[in-house]
Formats: structure tokens, sequence, C-alpha cells
């Protein structure tokens, strides 16, 4: 790397997938774009490393899920390595030693729901078609920079009342739905629905992930909705296992922001943002070069966004208290796992066929509502769940160069795992943990024990030590209604913009924020470039 | 009865929602799955299983084979090395297409053809005068297509060939666990892959030593539905659906010249006299008046084509076979003949003939879909073809 001072058009803090995105898209209208990394290679918590020789984990982010269509489209993505392969079933064993399987052909799900509820696969049908109606209704608010409810300025004005009328053409039946699911707990909602426990344990854990929330818990029905969203692209088909592992999208990115003539430079981790009077000047790196930019946008989460690349002192308190309000409080871990054959789960009874369908889909440790509850009450009181929510898929079974032939790995998405564990985390609390992950799951794979030739156990504290991400939330803050739209991630500043003039944030700490999906970055870019030199 | 392939104990099993189609006769696999998905990403990411065996497949030998072949179809065969293949159309002696295959050098002085359609009598005309033997080995013979970028791993643990230093368009004759069979670097997948020849009462054991291996790679047998959406992808046209066989065409609408389904490359301008050749020599000077193009459906056109109506955009994960009209500045200027959405490419694709000055890549054209009974017009770009060629195909 040069010494000295180098000069770019805009300057892109994290090589996350949002900051790629932002890149790229900032590069494809001709500025002279930089990306800094702070760890040696891009992702964020979209990253693929080969922890165990020969074993390739998709070590913290492990499906693409609602990546945008248009971000997909517009950055030729596919030309740059992007390819997503099915992921077709979910597998939930029971308690009762049988199982529920949600699979990729309606039919055959159908005929399985039929088995423990006739009533539900009646109810089923019912419930997609209003979801996809309310996705619908949600689906532009994706796409658009949040509209402030209490200003008056015109762009603010236009934004509510394309709001209003898109409400208004929803008709009262739909919108009145829309409400009852953005305000209810998931529990109570698919209460009203379904009647077999573990289908709406499984629909009802989607409602928790990356919360520090219970199914019982208000305002977690919506994220219902996230499932279904995916289903409205359904035809894109941008819904599975990006081969290669998550990293392999950041990879995707990065070489389209490369292409575009962006430069992407890693080991290059930020100190601070300079700014010269109102305005941003450049950023100072870890070794303490200066680049200078009018344009510095960070990917980072709100709080080092505001309280680390920028002296608080130096910001409008209310912004300052605001960031210090907005919650993080990570909730889960991650087990990554080298196995050496295939786990063999009891609720098949030797069925050898349809282990192997199953496999090649995700497995959800969600028997019922009360396990969930119960492993969100351990987490209430500083302890990670006893018997945790798992998410669990072998990405070797899809994409065979992940591991070694024959042999395998497992990642699996572990809530709850409070950031703020009594005592804290330490070896010996990761160790139990990973422990607790293993015996939970051995009770319904009992050979998995024995067929680990190597695991990475990965706690809250270790996502934010390895990511930066604060508090280890993966969706930099949690995603609940009141961090959402024109609140995320605080009033006043949920367009994008900060109080510094050509320092901007786009992270998932803003609006939409998600998962691997972009379009924080995306919208991001498109602000900065509507607001060109001016901002 | 319908005929069945010599792989047919293995994959009837298989095939979970009974999804059999016919082609040529015979019963075989639309997809083993309810529906392609898995099966189609398994071409492009791990590897797959096709049972070809409908091909027609005739061996010709004797001393004037190669002479019998090069008066028949478009390209050289003389120029045809042992060890060698040729994907080639024929034509009527108006230059007007009757089938494409293709034509491998299997030794000195024998070769063998695969066709769409039968060739027999075809063959047997155009052999007055020639020392040849043709055999039809259709039902002697089973192919299997092993197509994907793990196609290669797989194959090399079980034959003794060296399988790395074969090239593109070439076979080699070897083993599988000690059962003789012929390899050729070939496929409709446009991908890297294989096609393997093999003695119908061998087929089973072959069958069972690749899947055997293939099961570390993630190799899965697929049907004609992901193989439908792989060589729409790789810009390959089919017979009966992209366009007829000048023996069964009823008017001359429906003729197609080699040059008008983008096959002018296959025509040789060097070798003497072959069937149609001076209706193609005629024609090359003059320029088609058809262009057989890749077409790129614009998925916001068409997204919103729906929108208008409330829906969400749908696209069948089975390939269309069907007949799109296309216009230009409100005018006619074509028909699409294929379409899928690209799992891969992410991107609506299709195939179609397009009057030649509307073919140039970049012309922007509407496609016709209906949505919700009503005819509406999506916004399309001409496309070069193939849409996808990934270096591995060749390397």
């Amino acid at each position: 790397m040069t010494s000295g001072t180098s000069r770019y058009d805009a300057i892109v803090i994290g090589g996350g997938h949002n900051g790629l995105v932002a890149a790229a898209y900032l590069a494809r209208a001709g500025k002279k774009v930089v990306v800094l990394e702070r760890r040696p290679l891009v992702g964020g918590a979209a990253v693929t490393e080969e922890v165990v020789p020969g074993f390739k984990f998709s070590v913290f982010s492990y499906v693409v899920s609602l990546l945008r269509p248009e971000i997909i489209r517009e950055l030729d993505l596919p030309s740059h390595g992007l390819q997503i392969l099915p992921l077709e079933s979910t597998v939930t064993p029971m308690d009762n030693g049988d199982y529920f399987a949600g699979w990729g052909d309606a039919d055959e799900s159908r005929a399985e729901l039929r088995r423990h509820s006739p009533r539900d696969v009646e109810a089923m049908a019912q419930f997609g078609r209003l979801m996809v109606h309310m996705g619908m209704a949600v689906k532009p608010i994706l796409s658009m920079v949040p509209p402030d409810p209490s200003s008056l300025a015109p762009s603010d004005l236009k934004g509510l009342l394309a709001l209003a009328k898109h409400f208004r053409s929803l008709g009262s039946e739909k919108f009145h739905a829309l409400y009852k699911l953005m305000t209810m707990s998931s529990a109570d909602y698919l209460d009203e629905w379904f009647e077999f426990d573990t289908l709406k344990a499984t629909k009802g854990a989607s409602g928790i992930i990356g919360t520090f929330l219970g199914p019982r818990s208000p305002g977690t029905a919506y994220v219902l909705l996230h499932h279904y969203m995916g289903e409205i692209d359904g035809a894109f088909r941008a819904w599975g296992f990006q081969k290669g592992g998550t990293g392999a999208i950041s990879n995707a990115i990065a070489s389209a922001a490369r292409a575009f003539g962006a430069e992407i430079r890693t080991d290059a981790p930020v100190s601070k943002v300079l700014t010269s009077g109102s305005h941003v000047s450049g950023v100072v790196l870890g070794n303490g070069d200066e680049l200078r930019a009018p344009l510095v946008i960070s990917g980072l989460d709100p709080r080092l966004t505001f309280t680390q690349l920028l002296d608080p002192k130096t910001l409008p308190s209310d912004l300052v208290d605001g960031v210090r309000k907005y919650k993080f409080r990570g909730s889960s871990g991650k087990v990554n796992l080298a196995l050496k054959t295939l786990p063999e789960f009891t609720c098949f009874r030797n069925d050898r066929d349809l282990a192997l369908r199953a496999a090649r889909g995700a497995f959800s440790i969600s028997p019922t509502v009360e396990y969930l509850e119960h492993a969100y009450d351990d987490a209430k009181y500083g302890q990670f769940s006893r018997q945790p929510y798992m998410d669990i898929v072998i990405p070797s079974m899809i994409d065979p160069g992940m591991a070694p032939p024959g042999q395998h790995v497992m990642s699996i998405f572990v809530q709850y795992a409070p950031f703020d564990v009594t005592g804290g985390w330490d070896d010996a609390k990761r160790d139990a943990f990973g422990n607790t992950v293993i015996k939970t799951l051995s009770c319904y794979a009992p050979n998995l024990e024995s067929i680990i030739v190597g695991k990475q156990v990965i706690t809250p504290a270790d996502i934010e030590r390895i990511t930066g991400l604060s508090e280890g939330n993966i969706f930099q803050g949690e995603l609940a209604l009141h961090q959402l739209f024109f609140l995320r991630p605080v009033p006043k500043w949920a367009k994008y913009r900060t109080p510094v003039r050509g320092f901007w944030q786009c992270g998932s700490g803003t609006h939409p924020g998600g998962g691997i999906m972009g379009a924080s970055g995306r919208i991001a870019a498109m602000e900065i470039l509507k607001a060109g030199t001016s901002a | 009865m319908l005929l069945t392939t010599p792989f047919h104990s293995r994959t009837a099993p298989l095939i979970r929602a009974q999804t059999w189609r016919r082609w040529a006769g015979y019963q075989v696999a639309s997809a083993y799955d309810p529906h392609p998905d898995r099966e189609y990403a398994s071409i492009r990411n791990a590897a797959v299983l096709i049972d070809v065996s409908p091909l027609y497949k005739y061996r010709i030998t004797g001393k004037d084979a190669a002479r019998l072949l090069d008066r028949m179809v478009t390209r050289d065969v003389m120029k045809c090395a042992v060890g060698q293949v040729l994907y080639t159309p024929w034509c009527d002696a108006h230059g007007k297409v009757i089938d494409d295959g293709t034509i491998s050098r299997l030794d000195e002085g024998t070769y063998r053809l695969t066709s769409a359609e039968p060739n027999a009598r075809w063959l047997h005309l155009n052999s007055h005068g020639l020392d040849v033997n043709v055999e039809d080995i259709s039902y002697q013979t089973g192919a299997l297509a092993l197509q994907g970028p793990f196609s290669p791993t797989i194959l090399q643990q079980l034959s003794p060939a060296d399988l790395g230093s074969l090239k593109y368009f070439r076979l080699v004759h070897t083993t599988i666990r000690d059962t003789p069979i012929t390899i050729s670097r070939t496929g409709y997948t446009g991908d890297l892959g294989y096609e393997l020849w093999i003695d119908a009462s061998d087929g089973v054991a072959v069958w069972d030593a690749l899947m055997d291996v293939g099961r570390n790679y993630g190799l899965v047998p697929a049907g004609i539905w992901a193989l439908d959406i792989a060589r729409i992808e790789a810009g390959l046209i089919m017979l009966d659906v992209d366009y007829f066989s000048a023996h069964h065409a009823m008017i001359p609408d429906q003729l197609s010249t080699p040059y008008e389904i983008n096959l002018g490359w296959t025509v040789s301008d060097t070798k003497g006299p072959f069937n149609g050749i001076s209706a193609l020599h005629d024609e090359k000077r003059r320029g088609a008046s058809w262009s057989f193009v890749g077409l790129e459906i614009d998925w916001v056109s068409y997204e919103k084509l729906h929108q208008e109506r409330g829906l969400a955009p749908h696209v069948s994960n089975i390939a269309w076979r069907a007949s799109h009209p296309l216009y230009r500045g409100g005018k006619q200027v074509g028909y699409a003949t294929s379409g899928t959405w690209s799992p891969l490419l992410k991107k609506y694709l299709a195939l179609g003939h397009m009057s030649a000055d509307s073919g140039t890549p970049g012309t922007q054209v509407e496609i016709e879909f209906t949505v919700e009974h009503r005819r509406k017009r999506a916004r399309c770009a001409v496309r070069r073809l193939p849409f996808f060629d990934p270096p591995r195909k060749k390397a």
C-alpha cells in the first residue's frame, strides 16, 4: 500500500455486502471509489473460510434469502459468480420420534401436512394467499427511502402520500390484516390459523431469528412475512444456498464493483473519519495513512459509525442518545461442524432415501412453540438456552465443493445465545455452549458426536470480535418494529444521511436492514447520487 | 407398448412422481424429483446422469462410409480424424434441414451417426453406388450423458483412460470397471460433460458404477426437463420444437435452411458435392431471410405486465415449447419457439426465428404473452447465442 494521501470521489468504510453494493453502484455511476475493509477478506458477516482443512464454512450468515433481484440484475452478479442452488425443504424432528417436513413440491408438502393435520392443509393455502398479498403490500417499502411521518419536508410528504395511496389501494380487509401482522406475536398470530404445534413452532421460529424476543413476544408476527417476500420474487429463484458459501456472494459483489472500477483494499482498518467544518473530508487508516474524498460512506453499524468513526461530542445529542438506546443485543451463535459422514436422524427410521432427500434441505430444531419460549426464558435471565432453537443446513449435500468427497460441513444457527450472558463469554462458556448444541442435536441424530472431525463454535462475543458487529448482532441491530423504517437506526437520521455533510450510512443498521439483502447499500448509493455534490 | 431403455430397471424406481414422457417411442423421465430445480442445478454445479438412449444410432462401415456421410451432411466429413466427433445438420436437395446429429469416427473405417429421427431410409437412398454397410444400432446401444463440472472427476475414478487429455468433441474407447465403453466429450447441456456409449446389456452395470462413485460428488439422475433448461441456455436447437424436418413440413414456411437456424457455420465452402450444395451456396451469397436468435425478455417489463393485474410474476420451472409472436414497431417480425427462466443467469431467455433485418444482437423487440387471459407484450432484446458458454466446456 502506498503511504501518504490519496484522493477519491468516495470512500466506503467496511467491505460487508452492503458496503460492496454501495461501492458498486457509485462506481457504476463513474465515481472513483475505494472500499476499506479491516479484515483480510471482504464480506463482513457473509464470508466463507476454510476453518478445518478441506472443509469450507459459511462462517456466520449461511443462506441467501432476500438478495434483491434488482441488485442481481443491475450489477449482473451471475456473471461475477453468483450461483444460487436450491435449498428445497425444511424438516423438523418431533418429540414423539416422528418428523414434520415442508418439501420443495407443493403436493408433497400438502400430503405431509395432512399426516399431522388435515385442517391445517386448508388453512395453509389460505394463509399463503394472505401472506402473498401482505408481502406485495410491503414490498415497495423495501426499496423506498423511508419518509418521516412527523416531517413536513416536501420529500417526506411525497413519500408519505405515496405510502398512504399504496395502503389505501390494499382495501380495508388487507390493511387490517397487515396491522394485526405488524403488532401481534407470531405465536398468537399462528394460533389464529393453525392447530399443529410443530408447524406453528417451525413457522414462528422465523419470527425470532436475530431478535431478543420469543415467539410469544408482540411484534414478532410480521417477520413471518419475510418468507413470503421471497416467494413473491419466487420466479427469480434467489432463495437458497450460494455455491461456495455466502463468502462467494460477497466476492461476486466485490467483483462487480471492481469491474465498474472500484478499488477494494483489505487489511485496511479505518480509525477515524476526517471532517473539515461541517463537511467530511476523508478517513485515517489504522497505519496513519490518510485518504481524501468528498464522500465517505459507512457500512458499519450505527454504534461504530457515530461513536467510533466520528467523535460523538461533535454530534447532536439526540442522535447520540438515539444510538445509545438503539438495541443490538446479539442473541444467536453459530456452530460449524466438519463431519466425516452424514448424521443419521432417528426420525427417518432407516429410510435412507428420505434421509438423503432431507439432508439436502434444512433441519429446524423447533419441536413445539413451548420449546422455543423455554429457550427464550433462559436467555431472558442471562443464560444461553439449555435446549436452543437451531436452523441447520448441510451445504456439502448441495455443493460438493464444500467438503472432501463423502464428507460434510454442517452449519448450525443457534438461538438463544445472549451477548450479555451472565459473567460474560469466555473459553469455558464457549465450550459449554458448543457442547449444549451438540448434545441437543444428538437427541435427534445420535451418531453426531462420533462423526465430528472438526468444529468451530461462535458466540455473539466472537461475532463482535471477528466482524466488529456490535454485540454480535448479525443484522446490525435488532429487526424489531421500534427500530424499523423511519426509526432505523434513529428518528430523523433514517435516510442514510448523517449530521456531517458528505458522510453517509449504508449498512444493515439502516432501512430496510435484514439478511444478505443489499437493499440498504443500494438505496443509500441512489440517495448519494441523487444528492450529487450538494450533499 | 412404449419401448424402454437399457437403464429402465434403474431409472423407473427413481421417478418419484411418475413423470414419464415419450421420446422417439421410448418412455424416459421428465424428471426424477417432482420438478426439475435440483436436477438442473446439478448440471451446472455438480454432475448429472441423463438417459439419452432414445437417440437413433447408425453404424456405417465399408470403403465408402466417409463418402456416404460426406455426401449427406453439410460438414466436411473427410476432415474428421479417427476419434473425432462432428456435430452437423443434413439437408434435402433444396438445402432444407432434415435433421441434426453427431458423426463419430470410431476407427479408421467405422462411423456412428446419431439423429433425432429415424434416418435408415435416408442413409439407404444416399448410398446408391457406394460400398457401404449401414447398421441400425439404436436398440443395441445404450447412451448416457454424464454432464456437469464434476463429471471428469467421477469418470476418471472408473476408467483407465486419460480423460484429462480428452478434448472437446473427441472420443476414446476404454472401460468402466472392465465393461467396454466409448466415451465422447460431447453433450447437449453446454457444460463440461461426456456421453457414454455402451452395449445395451452392459447398461445397468455402468449406471451402477457411475452412481456408486458419483454419490460423493453430488451426482443425480436428471430428466429431460432439466436438460431442456440447460440446452436453451446453451442456445442448442431442438428438432420439432425450434424447427421442423424437411421430411415432415407440410408447407414451405415450415422449412429451414442451416443459415436460418444458426447453423451456417456447419456448411462447408470447400468440399465436393453434397445434398443441397447449390441452394446453400446461393443462400450464403444472397444472405438468409431468417435468423435464429437468442432473446432476453426484460424482467422489469414482464413483472409490470403482472403487476398491472395485481399479480406477482410467474415463470414455470419447466421450459416452454410454444410459439410466441415477436413484434418490432408494431409489426410481427418473428416468433419465439422455446423459452425458460434461467436459474443460473437470472434472466428470462428464449430462442426464436426473426426476420434477418431484425436479427442483429441488441435489437429491441416485443414478445407476446398471455397474462390473465389478456394478450400482452413484454420488452425483449435480441442476444447472441449461446447465452451461457463456460470456459470449462472446452478446457
